[in-house]
């Protein structure tokens, strides 16, 4: 268990309360009130264009909302570093080094620069990329990179991980190496909520379920009540694969 | 095409002379242009970068204006730091017209708004890309502007090459501003233009094949430097 | 970043290149492009430098712009061709004294083909008139330099209000001597030029000089130090020492032995107190 040392406070609980994102008439978001807490394992799934990736930014202050609140429990202070982080679907590295991008994080969170890169390298040996340390970023793989984004993300010891369908492009193979470094980083403290529009995958990392449905939570429930007795007919309907791909 | 075998043959007999005077003139236009870029790109580079990744009111009038400022014709530029430098004017104490500093001066203002421009365009696209990433991380806008210029540094090189270019090229700004003075503010460009007004058409374009050639040799080394140094980074 | 020490580099060259520049004894003359484009000069200052150690930096323009450089104050010394012009220059108390240095003369220039039919002619106003009245294109500079003013004169010396006579076949040009020729031999068009600048250009095409040696074809060239009272930026000592060298003996010689093929162009009459 590694509360973060940094802030005497820590970030979680996440409190929505009737949230809404709206862009010209159409409201992505239509009024979500929830509340995330440190622990379990969240994984967020929803049919295409239900809201889901627009919900994560705004949990991450990504986007703002139209209206409604949104506040962790102890709030980050802007120019602080940063006590979350964020993996998308697609990795973007800068065109350095895998060493030195993940330096590049540490020094934005504040980290000295004698300390970067024995952190840097220490992330990189968790993900199994130290081979790669000094070879440029952008002509690793696409799990190669992924892994070096999750690297990039656990040197900052956030408090919250959210990530946004991160094994979408890759192979079965580089998702499962994925899917372990995510509970790795949950297994040393971190919060995880993840969106992922592979079933298997929200059941095998998914600790409780947020069913998004027309920019709504539908139903939240552990993972195992989920999948068996799903508490809504839109839910059941996804879950069967029979929901329209429109939202 | 008989005035331009002429031409060929002045251009060789020139270079193989190795004459001093060409030497100099030489020299001397590429300290002037290459000093330009350097004030330039320091000035345009990070201006550029910042109107990319800032909103602020305004912004689109901001990026027209840049954008229109590319065209600035030099002869109106050359005439504008003309009227700054002389004695007559404000900044006549400095004793800076006729002298290859005011040449530098005009032509840094003349391709600071090319070099702005295009950096803008190539951070803004570049911001699209990795905003959210970087946001994310923690980074404040201007601190992304500079990594972003960083991470763009081989499109960097096309947009000082875009800049050079102009500034080698351009004649009417330094004729006004440095008074084409023999052997003290005297360019290829200026000269070619002496030649030509005296009637000395073959010496003129072959001096403009001298020019041509240096500006492609410098192209041509900027090119493979850029190659080599992307195909380790990526 | 290794751009940094670029940086630092270039501006520690631009700081010694003005420095070097401090160290060097010049002064600026303003002066017209047929005296730079004879060549004159690149024959008469190396003399005058390897003699003083004082180097000579001519801005060569017009001579209406070469004067508005002096009042200006951005040369030391004017030299220019243009006496009327000259003398209003000094009433304007933008100059100390004018001295006459050299003189040569302007030709009329014209195509072998002569339409106007005045080839060998004596008379330079009837020569003129001959070119208005057949309407055979005529090159003019139109830039107030001093071959442009001397123009304007003879018109008015042959009888010819040239603004109202002026038709498609007066082209102004508003353009320097050497350019100006330019255009006359791709048009084959007849045009006054100072002799020094015609024998020292290489594109003739078609031309010839058509008529010469009368006397209102003459040239006078003047020299005067920019007034140091209204500018006092003005190099007067170094200034005055190059006048005093143009009018001694020394470089009147030098003036006089300056020849293209043979021929000498400027003839030294700084003794010629009328001139």
């Amino acid at each position: 268990m590694n509360i973060s040392m940094r802030a005497p406070l820590s970030l979680l609980p996440l409190r929505l309360h009737d949230v809404v994102f709206a862009a010209g008439d159409r409201r992505i978001i239509d009024g979500v009130t929830l509340t995330l807490e440190a622990g379990p394992r969240t994984v967020v799934i929803g049919p295409n264009g239900a809201g889901k990736s627009v919900l994560m930014r705004l949990c991450h202050g990504l986007l703002q909302p139209t209206s409604g609140r949104i506040a962790w429990n102890s709030p980050e202070l802007p120019g602080a570093p940063r006590r979350q982080a964020m993996v998308f679907q697609r990795p973007v590295m800068l065109r350095r080094s895998a060493l030195a991008n993940v330096a590049y994080a540490l020094k934005l969170a504040g980290v000295a620069h004698i300390e970067r890169e024995a952190r840097g390298r220490a992330a990189l040996r968790r993900v199994g990329l130290d081979h790669l340390a000094n070879s440029p970023a952008r002509v690793l793989s696409g799990g190669e990179q992924q892994r070096l984004a999750l690297a990039r993300a656990w040197a900052l010891r956030p408090e919250v991980l959210f990530l946004d369908e991160p094994t979408a492009n890759l192979d079965p193979g580089a998702a499962q190496e994925i899917e372990r470094v995510i509970s790795a980083m949950h297994d040393a403290g971190t919060k995880i909520v993840m969106i992922t529009h592979n079933l298997g995958q929200a059941h095998r990392l998914g600790d409780e379920i947020l069913f998004i449905h027309q920019g709504r939570v539908l139903e939240r429930a552990p993972a195992d009540r989920f999948f068996k007795h799903p508490a809504s007919a839109e839910a059941a309907r996804f879950l069967e694969g029979e929901l329209p791909w429109q939202a | 095409m008989n005035d331009i075998s002429n031409a060929v043959m002045e251009a060789l007999h020139l270079i193989g002379g190795a004459d001093p005077k060409l030497l100099d003139i030489v020299l001397l236009s590429l300290r002037v242009s290459i000093t330009a870029v350097a004030i330039a790109a320091v000035i345009g580079l990070p201006l550029g970068a910042a109107i990319a990744v800032k909103r602020f009111p305004g912004h689109h009038t901001v990026v027209v204006i840049l954008n229109a400022l590319m065209g600035l014709p030099p002869v109106v530029v050359g005439l504008a730091v003309y009227l700054l430098l002389s004695r007559a004017g404000p900044l006549g104490p400095l004793g800076l017209l006729f002298t290859p500093t005011a040449m530098v001066i005009a032509q840094s203002i003349l391709i600071t708004p090319i070099i702005a421009a295009l950096s803008r365009q190539v951070v803004e696209d570049a911001w699209k890309e990795y905003r959210d990433q970087l946001r994310s991380l923690g980074e404040r806008p201007l601190g992304a502007a500079l990594t972003l210029l960083w991470d763009v540094r081989f499109s960097m090189v096309t947009i000082l090459l875009a800049g050079f270019g102009r500034a080698a090229a351009e004649v009417g700004a330094v004729i006004i501003v440095g008074g084409n003075i023999d052997g003290v503010t005297r360019v290829m460009t200026t000269t070619i233009a002496l030649e030509t007004s005296k009637g000395n058409l073959p010496l003129a374009l072959g001096l403009g094949m001298i020019l041509l050639a240096i500006v492609i040799a410098l192209n041509a080394t900027a090119y493979v430097v850029k190659e080599t140094a992307q195909q380790r980074f990526g | 970043m290794a751009s940094i020490g670029r940086r630092l580099f270039l501006t520690f060259l631009l700081c010694l290149a003005a420095t070097a520049q401090a160290q060097e004894k010049f002064i600026t003359v303003a002066s017209t492009t047929s005296t730079e484009q004879s060549g004159l000069f690149g024959y008469l200052l190396p003399i005058y430098e390897a003699q003083t150690g004082v180097k000579v930096r001519v801005v060569a323009v017009g001579t209406g712009q070469a004067l508005d450089i002096g009042r200006r104050g951005d040369a030391d010394v004017v030299f220019v061709h243009a006496r009327p012009a000259e003398e209003k220059f000094l009433a304007e108390g933008q100059g100390v004294k004018r001295y006459p240095v050299m003189y040569n003369d302007f030709v009329l220039i014209g195509p072998k083909s002569d339409p106007a039919k005045v080839a060998g002619t004596k008379d330079i106003t009837a020569a003129m008139s001959k070119i208005q009245s057949s309407q055979a294109p005529f090159v003019s500079r139109g830039d107030r330099s001093g071959t442009h003013m001397a123009e304007l004169e003879l018109w008015k010396a042959s009888g010819i209000d040239i603004d109202k006579s002026k038709g498609p076949w007066y082209r102004d040009t508003g353009q320097g001597m050497g350019p100006a020729l330019n255009s006359a031999a791709s048009m084959n068009a007849y045009i006054l030029a100072d002799r020094g600048t015609w024998l020292a250009f290489k594109n003739r095409g078609d031309l010839a000089i058509l008529v010469e040696g009368d006397k209102r074809l003459f040239n006078q060239y003047g020299v005067m130090l920019v007034n140091p009272d209204k500018h006092p930026n003005v190099k007067k000592d170094l200034g005055q020492q190059f006048i005093d060298w143009l009018i001694s003996p020394a470089g009147q010689k030098a003036i006089a032995d300056y020849k293209i093929n043979g021929e000498q162009l400027f003839y030294p009459n700084a003794g010629d107190a009328s001139a």
